[in-house]
Order: C-alpha cells, then sequence, then structure tokens
C-alpha cells in the first residue's frame, strides 16, 4: 500500500502534532514512513504544513508535489494545496474557518467540516486538529484508531499528557461526523 | 516488520544521536536553522553522559575550541549552515594542516549571501574542493535517508582518526528536517583509534608538535606531499556510491543526498512506464567515485545528473565520464524544492535521445 497526506494551516493550529501522530503510528505498525515539515520563521501565526508518506515499500521522495490526501486548515492553505489534490483523491475543510465557497474542486472526495465548532462539542475548541484526525482516520483506515492512541505519550510533551483524554474525546468526535455523514 | 527499536526522529536528531553513540564528548557551535535540533539534541544529552556542549561566542570561535579539543586527543564536533560553515573555513583548512580529526555537519541553506532554509546543494563546490585557502581535501559524506544521517556520523568520526583529517556530512533541510524510523546502536560499536600524536602532556616522553607553519622550503613540501598521498589513499580506499536498477538500464540518473532520495520516487514511476532508467548515488562526494562513474558511462551511454543547484557535482561526472557519454544536467536553483515529476521529465526528454 502507499498513501501521502498534505497537512496545512495557521502555525499554532497543530498541524505538525497531528502529522508527528499519524506518522509514529504508521510505524508502529511496521509500515514505512516518511514526515516532512515545513513552516515559516513565526511560532504561531504563520503558515505551517507537512506531509506524510506512509507505504509498506521503500519510500523515495518524502516531498509530495500532488497529495492523494489534504487536510486544509485556513483559507492560505486552500488557496496553495486544492488544485494539487489527485484527481478521486480526498480533501478535508475546516469550514469553521473556509467559507465552502472557496472550494473549487468537484473530482475529489470533499469533507466540509467545522472543525472548531466540533471540537468545543468534544469539550474543548483548541482541539481542531484532533478532530481533523478523526475525520481523516475515518475516511482513509489508513492506521487503526489504538496504534494511534499508544502514540499520545510518546509524541506529546509530558506537560500535554493530562489532555490527553480529550484529545481522544476529539478524534472520536471527528469519526462520529463521518459516519453520520454516511 | 515491526521493529520495537525502531524510532521515529528527525535527520539532525539522527546525527547528533550518532555523535554521542561514536563516542564524541565536545560539542562547539553558534546557532543557525536549519539544523537547530542537533544543538539541542545535544545541549539536552551531552551532558548525560559526561560531555561538554558549549554554544561558542561565533562561528570562528567554534571551530577552533574543535581544533583545540581535537588536538588534545577528543573526538570534537561542530555543525552550522551555508554562511557559517564559510566562517569555519579557515579553522577547516587549519585542522587539515594539522591533520586533526573532527566531525563537521553542514545542513547547507539556500544561498549565496544569508540565504533562505530550504533545501540546497549549492555548498558542493565549498565541500568537496577544499573549501578554505591553500592545497587540501575534506572527506565528505552525503546521506540521503535519516538512518544513513545516523550511520554516516558514526563512520564520518572512524574515518576522521584514521586518516586524521576533517570529515563533513553534507545535506540539507529536506534531510534534516524529515523524519523516518531509525535503528540506532545495535551496530559495530565505533571505536577512538588510540592518539600517541595527540597534546596530552609529555611528562616522560618528547613532545608532540602539532602546526601548520614550515618555512623551510622542503619541509613545507615535504608537509604538502604527505597530505597528497593521504587524499590519494582515500580516494583508492574509501570510495562508497550505490548502484540502484543499473544492469538493464538505458539510461543512468546521477544525483546526491536530498536530490537523489527525490529521484527515487521518478525512478520507480519510470520503471512502471517502461523506462529502463537506473541510478548512481555518491555517497562520497570526496573522494568522489570517478571510476565507477567512467565504468557506468563505458556501459551506459546517457547519464543524467539531476542537483538542486546550477550545477556542480555535474563538472565532476564530466571528468569522470568515458569519452563517449552524453551527459544531460538538470539542475533546479534552490529555494523551491526538487519535484519528483519534474525530473520525470527529464528522465523522458533523455530517453527520446537514446539510440540515437
Amino acid at each position: 500500500m502507499y498513501y501521502d497526506v498534505t497537512i496545512a494551516g495557521f502555525g499554532g493550529q497543530g498541524i505538525m502534532a497531528i502529522g508527528n501522530i499519524l506518522a509514529e503510528a504508521a510505524m508502529r505498525e511496521g509500515k514505512n514512513v516518511t514526515y516532512w515539515p515545513s513552516y515559516s520563521a513565526e511560532m504561531r501565526g504563520g503558515t505551517a504544513n507537512c506531509t506524510v508518506v506512509i507505504s509498506t515499500n521503500e519510500i523515495g521522495s518524502p516531498v509530495v508535489a500532488f497529495p492523494i490526501s489534504a487536510i486544509i486548515m485556513n483559507l492560505p492553505s486552500l488557496k496553495k494545496y486544492q488544485s494539487r489534490i489527485r484527481k478521486d483523491g480526498l480533501l478535508i475543510v475546516n469550514t469553521s474557518l473556509i467559507d465552502q465557497g472557496e472550494i473549487q474542486r468537484d473530482d475529489v472526495d470533499i469533507v466540509k467540516a467545522p472543525l472548531i465548532s466540533l471540537a468545543r462539542e468534544a469539550g474543548n475548541d483548541r482541539l481542531s486538529n484532533m478532530v481533523a484526525l478523526g475525520i481523516f482516520l475515518a475516511k482513509t483506515q489508513v492506521v487503526r484508531l489504538d496504534s494511534l492512541f499508544e502514540t499520545f505519550r510518546i509524541v506529546l510533551d509530558e506537560r500535554y499528557h493530562h489532555l490527553i483524554p480529550s484529545n481522544k474525546k476529539a478524534i472520536q468526535r471527528g469519526i462520529d461526523f463521518v459516519t453520520k455523514l454516511t | 516488520m515491526n521493529d520495537s527499536r525502531k524510532r521515529l526522529i528527525n535527520g539532525n536528531q539522527a546525527i547528533a544521536a550518532a555523535a554521542i553513540d561514536a563516542g564524541c564528548r565536545y560539542y562547539f557551535s553558534y546557532p543557525i536553522t536549519p539544523q537547530s535540533e542537533i544543538p539541542e539534541y545535544l545541549s539536552l544529552h551531552l551532558p548525560e553522559v559526561g560531555g561538554t556542549f558549549l554554544q561558542a561566542e561565533s562561528e570562528i570561535a567554534s571551530i577552533n575550541m574543535v581544533l583545540g579539543a581535537s588536538a588534545a586527543g577528543a573526538r570534537a564536533m561542530t555543525s552550522s549552515s551555508g554562511p557559517g560553515i564559510s566562517l569555519k573555513q579557515e579553522g577547516l583548512s587549519y585542522m587539515a594542516a594539522d591533520e586533526l580529526p573532527a566531525l563537521i555537519v553542514n545542513i547547507s541553506r539556500t544561498g549565496p549571501g544569508l540565504g533562505g532554509i530550504a533545501a540546497s546543494q549549492g555548498d558542493y563546490f565549498q565541500a568537496t574542493k577544499g573549501g578554505g585557502h591553500g592545497d587540501y581535501r575534506i572527506i565528505v559524506l552525503a546521506p540521503s535517508s535519516v538512518q544513513e544521517m545516523y550511520d554516516l556520523t558514526i563512520k564520518g568520526f572512524d574515518l576522521a582518526d584514521t586518516y586524521r583529517t576533517p570529515v563533513m556530512i553534507l545535506a540539507d533541510s529536506v534531510l534534516g528536517q524529515m523524519k523516518e524510523s531509525v535503528v540506532m546502536g545495535g551496530r559495530k560499536k565505533s571505536t577512538p583509534t588510540k592518539k600517541d600524536w595527540a597534546l596530552t602532556g609529555c611528562e616522560g616522553r618528547s613532545p608532540s608538535i602539532i602546526k601548520s607553519l614550515y618555512l623551510d622550503g622542503d619541509k613545507s613540501s615535504e608537509h604538502n606531499r604527505k597530505l597528497f598521498e593521504k587524499y590519494q589513499r582515500i580516494q583508492k580506499n574509501e570510495v562508497i556510491c550505490e548502484l540502484n536498477r543499473c544492469k538493464d538500464a538505458d539510461l543512468i540518473l546521477i544525483a546526491f543526498g536530498s536530490a537523489a532520495r527525490i529521484a527515487k520516487t521518478s525512478i520507480e514511476t519510470a520503471r512502471e512506464k517502461g523506462i529502463k532508467v537506473g541510478m548512481l548515488r555518491p555517497i562520497t562526494l570526496f573522494p568522489f567515485p570517478n571510476q565507477q562513474v567512467r565504468d557506468i558511462s563505458t556501459n551506459i551511454k546517457d547519464i543524467l545528473v539531476v542537483e538542486q543547484n546550477t550545477g556542480q557535482m555535474v563538472e565532476d561526472v564530466l571528468i569522470s565520464a568515458s569519452e563517449n557519454a552524453r551527459v544531460t544536467f538538470y539542475g533546479k536553483p534552490s529555494g523551491n524544492v526538487l519535484e519528483a515529476e519534474e525530473i520525470l521529465c527529464q528522465i523522458e526528454r533523455c530517453m527520446n535521445k537514446v539510440g540515437t
């Protein structure tokens, strides 16, 4: 199998965090994986994106110009990446921050998700990234949920470990959102 | 297979972890992106093993601290990026002349000048042709995966001690920032060689002298000849390159480091289309695999050189290739990273010429 995803948004939205969690989970399932981040100098407010490649074969390029899927958390990222997603691919759009009218693709699977509202429903509106990860997981099943949960203690800094239960809840909220769509 | 020893870390962290595993206990540097995870990791973990992490007042100070630690017999290291490496060149030249081993890491930037932090292979000339003043070379290793960032760092320390020479790891932000699974340790342990030349205090023995000043013409000539013979030995014994899918190939792509890594995808896609292309990947940039390039270009005429710069390694390929070879160059100026699709286009263009 081969799958890749580009995750993009503002610095501070937890773009790198969910990329890391996904990559770590895939590695624990015995798959080959690359995680490649790209970000501007600002810690918060700048643009941030990362690309995760998961494969059962050796991975060549960690840099992916035309991804199979994308998780898009803000408008600048939608403008930058939507034309690059492969036909019949997957596009997850954060409609809490992006007007639906900005979406121009009709040849990919689009999930329009109000990520901030969904995160708020799950208990913490700062966990929109985890809701997005839940949606991604439900759509692609590229890793197992338990593998994902196992990685939290490794990927998240210790000072955030008390938030692991709420992170899990937010991921579950994303999964439930997809279940209701179908 | 799931291997519990595997860890997901980035290339910079792999270099730092390998330095500790190789017995390096002295690290001196001045901060610069995109190599920041190296000092970050070592500032945390070097003190745990009794090592010294020192953020110096400048790049020039840090390379001279490396020189001092090395002269005293320690395994020492510094790391920087493009402009910082330029500042270290004077020290590197002295260390080459003094025959002092050390590891220098360049996670290069787009340049010239201050440049940016995107991927670049623009420091190939500087790394492989001496870099500082005088008639010298240093060994240059070019990893293309996070595992190789780890393995070649350990190898780099060993080569440095064996040949009493500075060794450089040349990589960029694609390799420094990318995370991949790495298996650390468990390999043949690196063993620092006994350094009877080191300046360790001469009580009970005659003094050791480490110097680069030879005012006497004969002595100067003799010293430079000794260095030259060392570089010849390195060229003879230490070339490493990877040959991938070359046996049935009509076209050979030559690339190193991140460009080679990205080109692997292009080659896979080309193969799926029935295009027979293989790769020669130099892992040592000095010593360059001259003979390997000559041999392969004798059998397979068409060569495509791909670099993330406007043409540097291609000069070494042209020097090495057989007279009948047809060498095409594709270079992307640093700033925007190479894409597998554009390399595929170049492969297809070259294939149109094959057989003509």
